[in-house]
């Protein structure tokens, strides 16, 4: 994909978005009520004028198509390491729904470490429980603020 | 306000600021802002972010002092990685790493990190009297302002990102009116009907600032980050104090390029966006004064300080409209605002007189802050330089996590974290296809307080949108804006005409 098609896929999308926006704001009325403009009415407008905007940048894109600069959207040899951070980053957050932040963190940091990483068994022990323990005691006990304990919460009482 | 006035407020300011706890508060804050700065992927704008949550906690003058320091910390670790790695924190440390990092690979690296600390103390300093004395003034003058000044106001914010962008005008606008929509998601607060939820329960709860920020700053830098590969071959930094005292006493010699460094960098800072072309305009001011230009660009004190002096000066005076209008000058600015509103209080000029030891408090706290966070980066830079030599297999999964428990803790909601992954992916999007972030943030925070002026106008007038040129101030502000929207548009038009008029 290069960045002239990326581009071009982008402002399609915020059509898409503006037009979608338009319509749910129709839904609310967009006219004078009786509390001066209603709610529709500022919601309306912004995607008018980002439809009108991204009009306008699929025109340019349009345009500049015989524009020699065409340069890939990603670094090439660029998406093997965006993907691992990505994937397991998005892993991590599913696992907190279900095991809870520290325990996905631990093992998130833990893997990360060993497999990309390739660091000693010791470091990686040392670095994935350290940093969630140490963030329980200062979100958990001294801010108060808890942190998503998934499944074993609910069932421990944690 | 009279001149006794201001010094008896700024008395009672240094009362607060100089309490125990928060001084403890501050030296901490700088701690790590100056970590958060030097690591890839965290600037001021989502250390603050992440750090938000921690303060709901503490009075509300703490969690100010604590923010800000942060961000003077930010401020100062920008510089450590531009000289030291060639590798700018933040956009305006770009220039500093014009001459700093040359100097750093002659072995002069702490004379150019020592003449960067310094001169960001210096342009703070500056920049810190003008928000001490103007401040008060712009307040006063401000509490005249109703709901159409305040829209005018807004408008030449967003106007200004739209005339000095660098981006594509078209680009500008769509990520401000995208920002302002993103705002508008969930309840509305004037009618309290529940907008653009598409039918969905997850949409109800809108989108929060903060976990945007953390995402399209956070999440996106580290993929930008990741994709080039960068890896952190420095060079080494020997600080001594003998070291430090010689480069600090060849300062004084460079003192026009601070007086004219910090008059811009406090000039520019005002508007938003303006830190950086604050920091490359110095530079190249220094340059043209120069008597040896061609030496800009090898490695000379003067191309660190001139660069350094502006852009700390405009992070300092990027603050004024925050406080004073409730309109912030950069993304960092806006997060703290969005802070205040959490705290409970009502940004824009009332503060200075519901909440005078809010404002005076912070004021002072900027004086203490930028004293104690140029003694402890001069201490300390082996230390925060060593940072950058951890295994990056290590940092990349700390930063990630550390994004996500600031996301989280902002509403404890795991579907947070999830918006911070999506706000991550569409921040790598929008620097790659050119699309400004920064406007998007400030019209997402701004978006309610927007809405409802507009909304407000209208009332007031019945409707007739010719309530915005019909106040004196709300049309000169509107007018202001409109000539900054058409300046990408007339001033190509200008150097044609200029330009061919020459030639014939």
């Amino acid at each position: 994909m290069d960045m002239r098609k990326a581009d071009f896929g982008f402002a399609a999308l915020l059509l898409v978005v503006a037009v979608l926006v338009a319509w749910e704001s129709l839904k609310l009325d967009i006219g004078w009520g009786l509390n001066g403009p209603e709610g529709g009415f500022f919601p309306f407008w912004l995607a008018v004028g980002l439809g009108v905007c991204s009009l306008v940048i699929l025109a340019q894109t349009i345009w500049n198509a015989s524009n020699p600069l065409r340069q890939p959207l990603v670094k090439p040899g660029g998406w093997v390491p965006i993907l691992k951070v990505a994937v397991p980053a998005i892993a991590m957050v599913a696992l907190t729904e279900m095991i809870g932040l520290y325990p996905a963190a631990a093992l998130y940091i833990g893997s990360y470490m060993r497999w990309i990483g390739k660091h000693h068994w010791l470091l990686v022990l040392v670095v994935s429980l350290g940093v969630p323990l140490g963030s329980y005691v200062i979100f958990d006990t001294w801010f108060l603020i808890p942190m998503p304990k998934g499944w074993w919460g609910e069932h421990l009482g944690l | 306000v009279s001149i006794v006035d201001a010094f008896a407020n700024l008395l009672m300011g240094f009362q607060i600021a100089l309490s125990p706890y928060n001084l403890l508060i501050a030296t901490v804050g700088i701690i790590l802002g100056t970590i958060i700065g030097v690591l890839p992927g965290l600037g001021g704008a989502n250390g603050v972010a992440i750090l938000l949550p921690v303060t709901f906690v503490m009075p509300p003058t703490s969690a100010i002092i604590l923010l800000s320091c942060i961000y003077w910390g930010a401020l100062f670790g920008g510089a450590i990685t531009s000289i030291l790695f060639n590798i700018p924190g933040e956009p305006w440390s770009v220039a500093t790493t014009f001459d700093g990092h040359p100097m750093a690979k002659r072995g002069l690296g702490g004379q150019a990190l020592t003449a960067a600390f310094t001169s960001s103390f210096i342009g703070a300093a500056f920049a810190i009297m003008l928000v001490t004395f103007f401040a008060p003034l712009i307040a006063e003058f401000s509490l005249k302002f109703g709901p159409p000044e305040f829209l005018g106001i807004q408008l030449l914010t967003f106007s200004a990102f739209v005339g000095l962008a660098g981006s594509s005008v078209t680009k500008t606008v769509a990520a401000i009116l995208l920002g302002f929509l993103l705002g508008t998601v969930g309840m509305d607060i004037i009618s309290g009907q529940l907008r653009l939820t598409f039918g969905t329960i997850e949409l109800m709860r809108g989108f929060n600032f903060v976990v945007a920020v953390i995402g399209l700053f956070g999440i996106g830098e580290i993929l930008l980050t990741i994709e080039e590969g960068l890896e952190f071959r420095g060079a080494k930094p020997q600080v001594h104090w003998r070291l430090i005292v010689e480069t600090i006493r060849e300062l004084p010699r460079y003192w026009k390029t601070f007086v004219r460094s910090a008059l811009i960098g406090s000039w520019m800072g005002i508007k938003p966006g303006g830190a950086t072309p604050a920091s490359f305009m110095s530079y190249g001011i220094a340059k043209k004064f120069s008597k040896t230009p061609e030496k800009f660009g090898t490695g000379i004190l003067e191309g660190v300080v001139a660069p350094e002096t502006a852009a700390h000066a405009a992070g300092v005076s990027a603050l004024l409209p925050m406080i004073t209008l409730g309109i912030p000058g950069s993304p960092t600015a806006a997060v703290m605002l969005g802070g205040l509103l959490i705290w409970g209080l009502q940004p824009g000029p009332m503060l200075f007189q519901e909440r005078p030891d809010f404002v005076w408090g912070l004021i002072a706290s900027m004086y203490t802050g930028n004293v104690i966070g140029v003694l402890i980066v001069l201490l300390f830079v082996p230390a925060f330089a060593a940072i950058l030599r951890l295994p990056f297999a290590i940092l990349i999964p700390l930063i990630i996590y550390v994004c996500a428990v600031g996301a989280y803790a902002v509403n404890n909601s795991t579907t947070d974290i999830w918006y911070m992954l999506i706000f991550g992916i569409a921040g790598y999007l929008f620097k790659k296809l050119d699309y400004p972030i920064a406007p998007m943030v400030l019209a997402l925070v701004l978006g309610d307080m927007a809405e409802s002026a507009l909304r407000q106008s209208l009332i007031m007038s019945q409707g007739s949108p010719l309530i915005f040129v019909s106040s004196p101030i709300a049309a000169v502000l509107v007018i202001l804006s409109a000539w900054l929207l058409m300046s990408p548009l007339i001033h190509p038009l200008i150097r044609k005409w200029w330009v061919g008029g020459r030639i014939r």
